[in-house]
């Protein structure tokens, strides 16, 4: 059974900032945030037909400044967040805001594609997420699963909680929490648990990965030395709320038991340049992503670690006499492996989101601007799934 | 008479033999005595015609001469037989002459006999009478001595019953004279002999108060010899005495072996006190004089051969009271020769004493032997105990001679009881505490080599961490630490190379000197060394495998672990330490490793029956570990000058800073900590192969690429109507040239060692301006940092193009991250860094 072959989609310009437009779960759809110090920098929303193999585009305007980092509101499909860095009278400030689509560019887009290009609609400002007294925001994180209401920004080494009001034109802050410790700490990334009832943060700065509750916003744990170097991403896994993975700057993948937070669980050291983006596939745990900067793109299969170790757990009363052969297949012991390397990239690969539509489709993309979508293959999506 | 016929005839045959032979013939013939000449007489006798054979017939002779002759011929016949009738005439004469003269001698011969014989008959008449008269005689003689006779033999027969009576009345006085003199035997001997008859005659009163005597005496005497065998303070000599002759009293032999050997007993356990005391005392007092041992031991330490590490010389012998060669040796010669002594006499005793006399039949040997057996099983157990307790205590590997040579004296006394008592356990116990002793042994050997090791990498550690003053204050420094190791006892090794030679040396004399320690187990002289396990097992399982290729093992495993703990933040182990450990595994890859065990393998010849790690698989692991720990250097220093690089690009102001001047300072400290690293691999590796150069390829390859093609990049990028440029420029760059894995596998020479580093640090300068904004000038300096990198780093690396391509990509994208890119002029960077 042949693999499709990925889907290269080329940016004209170089880019850092994907995601997977979490609201939309029918349509296979990424947003990616151009970086360009010249001209005005753009968000093209990229929808995949997974029945023709066809990407369609469709390209926001961005103007406020060249896009870091990128993310969705779980509720509505139209607004999103941004960080960016704004240049003025030879200052870089990076700042946040909320975004919303211009209603009409999904039809628009349809309509006429190539108009679309030339003359981009741009994103409708909602309201900036910006303190007088804190900047340098890092990312912004909606709550997973949320209404849509609240935020957390990481600027510096302060975690901001907002809560918008009014359709999200008005963003306070709700709550912080600072990091506090010798010399400049500076948050590098951050996830908001689904797990808890959302009530936990997970924060990465410089080496160590630390865990927060936001209901009294203090630290509940701190990895120390997580990685040799910089911890540049972590991700949560959606099935079980105590695992964690985590990248960095010594080239591996470790991942964590927060109860435990001596020695990870698992490392693997696949990538041979800094890892930039770790991701969990949000329904099968096992599937891992990585992205790094030797180019490469590593799908692993975690198995042991999964919150399905033994594999699709089959109830006895679906098993038919002819499915028996297939249940003893089923019964070896599953090993965590690389599942596949991608090597379409030519430049570093600083992110991968996994589909929030298609649990089987991810994409990947690197800075000189190539977004390239992929699918599990097929032989251990059967696997996963029979 | 006789003679002078007899001469007269043997005269007459001289003349002619055939024709005397031919005459006694005939005579032979006449007489009928024809034994010897029958055979050949035969044939012609049968034919009738010849002349001289007896069936002649004249009649037939006549007839057939006159048929086949002539007239001439029958008268030569007639001639010639006339001739022959006349010689036997005469021949006939003689012979009757002579047997005349002869049968006249003998008439006279028989005639003077008669005479003689008359006379001789005379004499026997006169003897026979005489005879008679002598009879007669000598029977009325014995008739009248026949009564006497009769009361003679009766009265010697009453003189011996009386002196057998008299020995039974003396015997009860006798016998307790020998009791006053303590002629114990003696006694034993004169009742043994009376007894028989006492108990036949018992019903007689008088008898009977002797035997009742007799016993009174003799269990007085039993009991006298009970109580000497009891009290035990007699020689072994006298006990078996005693023995022998309670025997004989009839006392019960169970009870008795019992006895001796309860007795036997309480004298060996007298001497297991006596070892078990020189062990007891120093659980208790442990602390102390460990601390004593310390205090005293440097002295003492270097003794040992190859100056062995201060953790030996800590660990001395551990009971100070005496050494394990004399305890072994209180040991023999206290309880083992006691212990055989026991055997003997009681084998003596009670097997081969009772095997010959009457006791055999009472099944006592066998009884005896058993307990003989149990006995010595019991004491040897206890024995051997003391022995392993006190082998156990036998921790410092110093001297290995002593274990040895005690071992071998405690199984060679063990084989005096191995002949003594054929088939107990106790030799092969013996055997058992030996090959458990010698396996310990090995293990000690084998700690102590391991922390040899890690303490020879101390010393190389702090012989790294020292800097590299003068080599003399290095020396004092040496020579001032206790160490007193491998590298600091001689000059102090300050170089790489050096430290590596010294710690190679050292690790492999100490190797050497353990090997040579263990030898002595197996040495010709010693006498458990013929047995199969120290034969095989131990040389293949114990000396070859559990030590020499633990250890090697070991080394390999430490090595890996410096890379692993080495894993957060780096900064423990010292790099130089991990490319001299990596130049060591190597070099162990290489040849050490199969010298060490083609040492191994001469030195005890084993006969391998069970398999054996293979060289092979050992250099494998040697050399994996090489390579990790190369692999971790280049990391380490790939790191270190990352993080420099990191920190400079990180903490400026790229927006906002002046126009370029100089190369900054931390890319001229990036370059000389790369010219430090590439002397100190270059100091353990070789070169390597590099891709030819140019003759001027630093000014050439940049020239290229900053002219050309980077100006094509920078036109494309800045030229609005075509966005697309940029990405397709470097893209079909990137096509062509080969992906650059940062942090891969390295080879075993300096330029891939140095590519490895390079690769590391530029890569992480890229990734770092990547993540900045540049002001024009924050571009320029970026240019003119490049082109110093360039101007220096390609001479390190084995393609110029890696750096070329890396630094290619550094400039193009803070060009892309610049809000103003006006590049600098090259000619003006180029006068920068020839300043710089």
């Amino acid at each position: 059974m042949e693999d499709d072959a990925p889907v290269i989609y080329g940016l004209e310009f170089q880019a850092r900032a994907l995601t997977a437009q979490t609201a939309e779960t029918d349509a296979i759809r990424f947003l990616v945030g151009t970086q360009s110090l010249k001209f005005d920098n753009q968000i093209h929303i990229i929808d995949f037909d997974d029945e023709n193999n066809i990407i369609n585009k469709t390209v926001l305007l961005h103007q406020a400044g060249e896009i870091w980092h990128i993310g969705t509101s779980p509720a509505d499909k139209a607004v999103l967040t941004t960080c960016f860095n704004k240049t003025s009278d030879s200052r870089v400030v990076s700042c946040a805001a909320v975004w919303r689509m211009p209603s009409d560019w999904e039809t628009g887009s349809h309509e006429s594609p190539d108009d679309s290009v030339h003359n981009p609609q741009s994103l409708e400002l909602l309201c900036h997420l910006d303190d007088r007294t804190h900047s340098n925001t890092a990312c912004v994180l909606w709550e997973p699963m949320g209404d849509g209401k609240r935020v957390m920004s990481l600027a510096d080494n302060h975690a901001l909680l907002w809560d918008l009001q009014e359709s999200s034109t008005q963003a306070t802050v709700s709550s912080t929490a600072t990091l506090e410790g010798k010399g400049q700490l500076k948050f590098t990334s951050g996830k908001w648990s689904p797990h808890h009832n959302c009530s936990q943060l997970t924060t990465a700065n410089d080496t160590a990965i630390r865990g927060w509750d936001l209901r009294t916003m203090t630290q509940i744990y701190c990895i120390e030395n997580a990685h040799g170097q910089l911890v540049r991403d972590l991700d949560i896994n959606p099935n079980r709320q105590y695992y964690l993975a985590s990248c960095g700057d010594d080239c591996k993948v470790k991942f964590w038991d927060v109860r435990n937070v001596q020695e990870p669980v698992k490392t693997l050291e696949d990538h041979s340049h800094w890892v930039w983006s770790v991701r969990y596939n949000h329904s099968h745990d096992q599937l891992v992503l990585t992205a790094s900067s030797d180019s490469r793109l590593i799908l692993s299969n975690m198995v042991s670690i999964s919150s399905e170790p033994f594999g699709h757990l089959v109830d006895d009363e679906e098993l038919s006499e002819g499915e028996d052969n297939h249940q003893e297949d089923n019964k070896e012991p599953l090993k965590d492996s690389v599942v596949s390397t991608y090597e379409e990239h030519e430049d570093s690969v600083y992110a991968a989101e996994w589909s929030s539509a298609d649990p089987w489709l991810f994409a990947s993309l690197s800075y000189d601007g190539r977004l390239v979508i992929n699918r599990v293959p097929r032989a251990l999506k059967y696997r996963i799934l029979l | 008479m006789d003679d002078e016929a007899g001469g007269s005839v043997a005269v007459a045959g001289d003349g002619d033999p055939s024709r005397r032979r031919r005459v006694h013939g005939m005579l032979k013939l006449y007489y009928g005595m024809n034994e010897e000449g029958k055979a050949e007489e035969q044939p012609e006798s049968l034919d009738p015609c010849d002349i001289n054979g007896p069936h002649f017939d004249p009649e037939l002779f006549l007839n057939k001469l006159r048929r086949e002759c002539s007239l001439a011929e029958l008268m030569d016949q007639e001639t010639c037989m006339v001739k022959q009738i006349r010689s036997l005439d005469s021949d006939m004469q003689t012979l009757v002459y002579e047997n005349y003269n002869k049968f006249i001698s003998a008439t006279d011969t028989i005639r003077k006999m008669k005479n003689d014989f008359k006379k001789m008959e005379d004499e026997m008449d006169c003897l026979s009478a005489n005879m008679a008269a002598i009879t007669e005689f000598s029977a009325s003689i014995s008739g009248t001595l026949q009564d006497q006779h009769a009361q003679i033999t009766k009265l010697s027969g009453v003189h011996t019953l009386l002196r057998k009576l008299q020995f039974l009345f003396e015997l009860p006085a006798r016998l307790n004279k020998c009791l006053e003199l303590q002629a114990y035997a003696q006694a034993v001997r004169s009742h043994r002999r009376a007894r028989c008859v006492l108990q036949q005659y018992s019903h007689l009163p008088s008898f009977k108060g002797i035997q009742d005597d007799c016993h009174a005496i003799m269990d007085k005497l039993a009991q006298e010899l009970r109580q000497k065998f009891r009290d035990g303070g007699s020689s072994a000599k006298d006990l078996s005495e005693c023995v022998e002759l309670l025997l004989q009293l009839d006392e019960p032999a169970e009870e008795l072996c019992d006895k001796f050997l309860s007795h036997a007993r309480s004298r060996l356990e007298s001497d297991l006190q006596g070892l078990e005391a020189e062990i007891r005392p120093y659980p208790s007092t442990l602390a102390v004089k460990d601390v004593t041992a310390r205090s005293l031991s440097p002295a003492a330490a270097p003794g040992s051969p190859s100056g062995t590490s201060p953790k030996t010389s800590a660990v001395p012998s551990p009971s100070s009271n005496t050494d394990i060669l004399e305890f072994i040796d209180r040991g023999c010669n206290e309880f083992v020769s006691s212990l055989c002594l026991v055997i003997t006499s009681y084998q003596e005793l009670f097997i081969n004493h009772a095997q010959k006399g009457e006791l055999a039949s009472k099944n006592i040997p066998q009884m005896a032997n058993g307990k003989l057996h149990t006995f010595v099983d019991d004491l040897a157990a206890r024995y051997f105990s003391l022995v392993e307790r006190r082998i156990q205590e036998e921790k410092g590997v110093a001297d290995n001679s002593l274990l040895v040579r005690a071992l071998d004296r405690f199984h060679r006394r063990l084989q005096a009881v191995a002949k003594l008592l054929p088939g107990s356990a106790v030799p092969n116990q013996g055997t058992g505490i030996v090959i458990r002793a010698a396996t310990e042994r090995v293990k000690q050997y084998l700690a102590a080599l391991q922390s040899f090791y890690m303490d020879s990498l101390t010393d190389v550690r702090q012989a790294l961490a020292t800097p590299r003053l003068s080599v003399a204050s290095a020396s004092v420094a040496g020579g001032g630490s206790l160490l007193g190791g491998a590298a600091s006892g001689r000059d102090a090794p300050n170089s790489l190379p050096e430290l590596l030679s010294s710690l190679s040396a050292s690790i492999l004399n100490q190797i050497k000197s353990v090997l040579a320690s263990v030898h002595l187990f197996t040495a010709k002289d010693i006498t458990f060394s013929n047995k199969p396990y120290f034969k095989g097992d131990f040389c293949s399982q114990g000396v070859r495998e559990s030590l020499v290729v633990s250890f090697i093992k070991f080394v390999c495993q430490s090595s890996r672990q410096f890379c692993e703990s080495a894993g957060d933040k780096g900064g423990s182990t010292p790099p130089a330490l991990l490319l001299l450990l990596s130049r060591l595994c190597l070099d162990y890859e290489t040849s050490t490793i199969s010298y060490i065990l083609t040492l191994t393998d001469e030195q005890f010849l084993a006969q391998h029956h069970s398999p054996v790690t293979p060289v092979t698989s050992l250099c494998a692991e040697a050399r994996e570990a090489a390579q990790k720990l190369l692999n971790h250097y280049v990391k380490v220093q790939g790191l270190i000058i990352s993080q420099m690089l990191r920190k400079s690009v990180e903490t400026r102001d790229w927006v906002n800073t002046i126009e370029p001047r100089n190369v900054r300072a931390v890319m001229k400290r990036v370059v000389e900590d790369t010219t430090s690293i590439d002397v100190q691999v270059g100091l353990l590796y070789e070169e390597g192969v590099r891709k030819a150069h140019s003759s001027d390829s630093s000014k050439r390859t940049f020239s290229v690429y900053s002219s050309s093609r980077q100006q094509a990049r920078y036109a494309a990028s800045y030229t609005p109507s075509a966005p697309m440029d940029t990405n397709l420029l470097s893209n079909i760059h990137k096509l062509f040239s080969e992906r650059i894995d940062i942090f891969s596998s390295v080879e075993f020479n300096k330029v891939s060692v140095m590519t490895g580093i390079i690769k590391i640090s530029l890569k992480t300068f890229l990734e770092c301006v990547r993540l900045r904004t540049f002001g024009r000038y924050g571009l320029q300096q970026i240019q003119v940092d490049c082109h110093y990198l360039q101007m220096y780093l390609w001479r390190f690396v084995s393609d110029e193009n890696l750096v070329h391509f890396l630094l290619d990509e550094i400039v193009g994208s803070s060009a892309h991250r610049c809000l103003d890119p006006s590049p600098m002029e090259q000619s003006v960077i180029e006068v920068i860094c020839e300043r710089g």
